[in-house]
């Protein structure tokens, strides 16, 4: 049984072509994936991001409870509207799901996490939650639009409600703002700037078509697969699942040590392996033979065997790219397996393009 | 609607043949493929000489979303093979049908190409995917 978006008769009307993507009738592309692609590092482009789940918590021992739940510590956040990037761990320090975690309140955090995972963290998070006496609360009735690009901010700004645009105006990265049932946000899945608006599913069909006027084109997920991969950024069920670590999927970061008798699910297992030196990481590969790195291919290198999580061409680099999960012990350069041939690899740190320019 | 020449042979994996004056057998992609495969960024060309039958796997497009296989529509010999395509494969998004050839074939035989689907049997098959 698939499900549409409120903005799904907008996506026909502006020429999408519509694929199932975790159960959700989505855009792939409105035409060109690669001109979707340079249009949000050139300029500014809107994705449809409402099949995401909005999930609310409350209650007065909400912050206590997220720093259970979550791998990355809620204590960091000091000012509304304040983002934080998480990992949320099961018992054996696999990843449930990556999410961000805004703090709007003292007993009130607002999360987003993946479609695709949305039933089984929901029960997870009720789980956990019952003993905290927390309301966890899903939000269907809101959408979800994000605005990427270099020009996005500006021309959002500029058709954002009154009241709305003046209190986005000054936000700084990684900040949000709620003001009546609208919240803006400073984040993103692309590594350029913009806007990651929630609002009521009601007002959002008029202002998809509002931005449309305003220049900002619509992008579907083809490009934001390409976007997000050149950014270095993970996604979940391809670069990272319950069988992987955080410590070998790029997410060391993410991992708030510090308090250390903050007794997080899946401290214990990843403590230990920590201790015990992890074996594998997650870095980034750039191809120098010709050809296109996909997911799953074999890595080679003096340490050993390893497997790319992520591939695809690079349009802005304009070669290809791959994430891969490899021993710790790789050097400078691999070989990756396509189709049986060995193919050479440079290995570089995992973010490729961000901002407007090459990262390598 | 894709376009789909009458003067070419057609497979139901969506490669197009055409047979030169010379004798040799032209083989490219379908508008429709170009189309569904989207953006082409990669082509894997045949090594010229290699004697395949058909069906057989002999190149590989890729485009931004995924890799596909080119099939041999009949058995022969590759004779040529696009260079430019080497460095451009979007000439195959943009001209599918001429500039975006991807290889020549002196066919074992000729006939083979009467076995192939004819502009409007491709068209039926497309309507009914």
């Amino acid at each position: 049984m698939s499900q549409k978006t409120c903005l799904y008769d907008n996506h026909k009307n502006h020429g999408a072509k519509i694929v199932d993507f975790a159960g959700w009738e989505m855009p792939i592309n409105y035409g060109s994936q690669m001109d979707e692609h340079h249009q949000v590092r050139a300029d500014a482009g809107m994705f449809d991001v409402s099949h995401m789940t909005v999930v609310d918590l409350q209650g007065d021992r909400v912050k206590p409870f997220l720093q259970k739940l979550l791998a990355n510590d809620v204590a960091r956040l000091k000012e509304s509207g304040k983002a934080l990037y998480s990992a949320m761990l099961n018992e054996n320090g696999g990843i449930i799901d990556d999410l961000i975690v805004y703090y709007m309140r003292d007993d009130w955090f607002r999360m987003v996490v993946n479609a695709a995972t949305r039933d089984k963290d929901l029960a997870w998070i009720h789980q956990q939650a019952a003993e905290f006496e927390v309301t966890v609360t899903e939000r269907p009735e809101m959408a979800m639009i994000a605005v990427q690009g270099p020009n996005a901010r500006d021309k959002a700004l500029s058709v954002l409600p009154e009241g709305v645009a003046e209190a986005a105006t000054d936000l700084k990265r990684f900040n949000g703002v709620a003001v009546g049932d609208w919240f803006v946000a400073r984040t993103g899945y692309t590594g350029e700037d913009g806007f990651e608006i929630i609002l009521p599913e009601v007002k959002a069909p008029d202002f998809w078509e509002a931005l449309f006027a305003a220049g900002v084109k619509p992008i579907g997920l083809g490009a934001r697969d390409t976007l997000r991969l050149e950014a270095g950024m993970n996604l979940y069920g391809t670069d990272m699942d319950e069988t992987t670590s955080p410590l070998t999927s790029n997410l060391g970061w993410t991992i708030a040590w510090e308090p250390e008798e903050r007794d997080f699910i899946g401290r214990e297992k990843i403590a230990a392996e920590k201790a015990a030196g992890v074996t594998h990481k997650l870095v980034g590969l750039v191809l120098e033979d010709k050809g296109v790195l996909r997911g799953h291919m074999k890595v080679l290198c003096d340490a050993g065997e390893g497997e790319t999580t992520s591939g695809s061409f690079s349009p802005s680099l304009k070669q290809s790219i791959a994430l891969a999960r490899v021993p710790v012990g790789i050097g400078e350069s691999c070989e990756v397996e396509v189709r049986n041939k060995h193919l050479k690899a440079r290995v570089v740190k995992p973010v490729f393009f961000r901002e407007g320019k090459s990262c390598l | 609607m894709s376009q789909v020449p009458t003067d070419l042979r057609y497979t139901s994996s969506h490669e197009w043949v055409r047979l030169e004056d010379d004798g040799t057998v032209t083989v490219g992609i379908t508008d429709h493929a170009q189309d569904a495969l989207g953006d082409l960024v990669f082509v894997e060309l045949p090594e010229i000489g290699s004697e395949l039958a058909q069906g057989d796997a002999c190149c590989v497009v890729e485009s931004v979303k995924a890799a596909s296989d080119i099939y041999m529509p009949i058995s022969g010999e590759i004779v040529d093979t696009n260079q430019s395509l080497v460095d451009e494969p979007e000439i195959i998004n943009n001209s599918s049908y001429d500039d975006g050839w991807i290889f020549k074939i002196k066919p074992n035989d000729e006939d083979d190409i009467e076995e192939l689907m004819d502009a409007s049997s491709y068209e039926s098959e497309l309507e009914d995917e």
